[in-house]
C-alpha cells in the first residue's frame, strides 16, 4: 500500500515537476531577453557623470522555490553516492535567475540605467520537521542600489 | 530616508555619522499556508504566499531601521545589509543593517 503512495506521488512530482519546471525556465528566458541591455554589476562606485546628478535607490527582488517530490527522492538517492546533484542545481538557477530578474524589473521601473553592488543571498527553508536537514524550499534574494539619472546640473 | 548599499551617496557629500542602525523581525509559517506549501511540495514551483510574506517581513525590518536612523536624526543609511537566518524550527529571522548618516541635500 504505501509502495503504490510513493510511486503515485513520485509520477505526480514528475509530471508537474516537470512542467512547472519548463514554463518557468521559458518565462526566465524570455524575460531576461527583455532586460539584456540593462546591466547588473558588483562594483561599488557609482559612474562619473559629469552632466547630470544621480539619484540612488535600494531595489530587491526574491523568490521562494519549492522542489518537486520526483527530484527531491531522486536527490537523496544520489546523496548515497556522491556527486553532482543536477536536481539541486537547478531549483537554485531558477530561484536565483528569478530573484535577479524581480530586481532588474523593479530597478527599470524607476528608471534606473544600472543596479550597483549587487548581492545575492540563498537561506533554505526546512519543511519537514522531522528530517532536519531536507531541503524542501529556498529563498534568493537579490538587492543592490539603482542609479538613475537625475536634473542636469547647470554650469 | 536614503537607502543605497553603496558606500557613499552618488553626488552627495555625506556631513554626519550616525554609526549602526538595525532592525529585524522573527516570523513563523503561518498554519494554512504551511499546509498548502507542503501539497506545493509535491508538485514543486514557486511557493507565492512565502515570497510575499518574506518581502513583507523583510520590509518590517526595513522600516524599523528606518525609524531608528530617523529618531537619530540621520537623512540617509548607507552600506545597508539584508541577512536571513532560521532561529528554530518554521521560524526566520529577518535582519536588515546599515549606517545611518546625514548628507547635504
Amino acid at each position: 500500500m504505501e509502495i503504490i503512495v510513493l510511486l503515485i506521488l513520485l509520477a505526480t512530482g514528475y509530471f508537474f515537476g516537470q512542467r512547472a519546471e519548463k514554463k518557468h525556465f521559458k518565462s526566465i528566458i524570455e524575460r531576461e531577453k527583455a532586460h539584456l541591455h540593462f546591466p547588473v554589476v558588483t562594483m561599488r562606485t557609482p559612474p562619473a557623470i559629469a552632466q547630470h546628478e544621480l539619484n540612488a535607490e535600494l531595489v530587491a527582488g526574491n523568490a521562494v522555490i519549492s522542489i518537486d517530490f520526483f527530484k527531491k527522492f531522486v536527490a537523496s538517492l544520489k546523496m548515497l553516492f556522491g556527486g553532482r546533484v543536477t536536481q539541486y542545481e537547478s531549483l537554485l538557477d531558477r530561484a536565483r535567475r528569478e530573484a535577479l530578474l524581480r530586481m532588474k524589473e523593479q530597478a527599470a521601473l524607476k528608471n534606473a540605467f544600472v543596479v550597483m553592488n549587487a548581492r545575492v543571498e540563498t537561506a533554505s527553508i526546512s519543511k519537514n520537521s522531522k528530517r532536519r536537514n531536507s531541503v524542501g524550499a529556498i529563498e534568493v534574494l537579490a538587492y543592490g542600489t539603482a542609479i538613475s539619472l537625475g536634473k542636469k546640473i547647470q554650469r | 530616508m536614503l537607502l543605497t548599499n553603496l558606500e557613499q551617496v552618488p553626488g552627495k557629500k555625506i556631513v554626519q555619522h550616525f554609526g549602526l542602525v538595525q532592525g529585524n523581525t522573527i516570523r513563523a509559517k503561518h498554519v494554512g499556508k504551511d499546509f498548502l506549501a507542503g501539497l506545493k511540495n509535491i508538485f514543486g514551483g514557486e511557493l507565492g504566499a512565502y515570497t510575499e510574506l518574506l518581502a513583507e517581513s523583510r520590509q518590517e525590518a526595513t522600516d524599523r531601521m528606518i525609524q531608528q536612523a530617523i529618531s537619530m536624526g540621520a537623512n540617509a543609511i548607507v552600506n545597508v545589509r539584508y541577512s536571513t537566518s532560521s532561529v528554530a524550527q518554521g521560524a526566520a529571522e529577518l535582519y536588515a543593517y546599515g549606517t545611518a548618516v546625514k548628507v547635504d541635500l
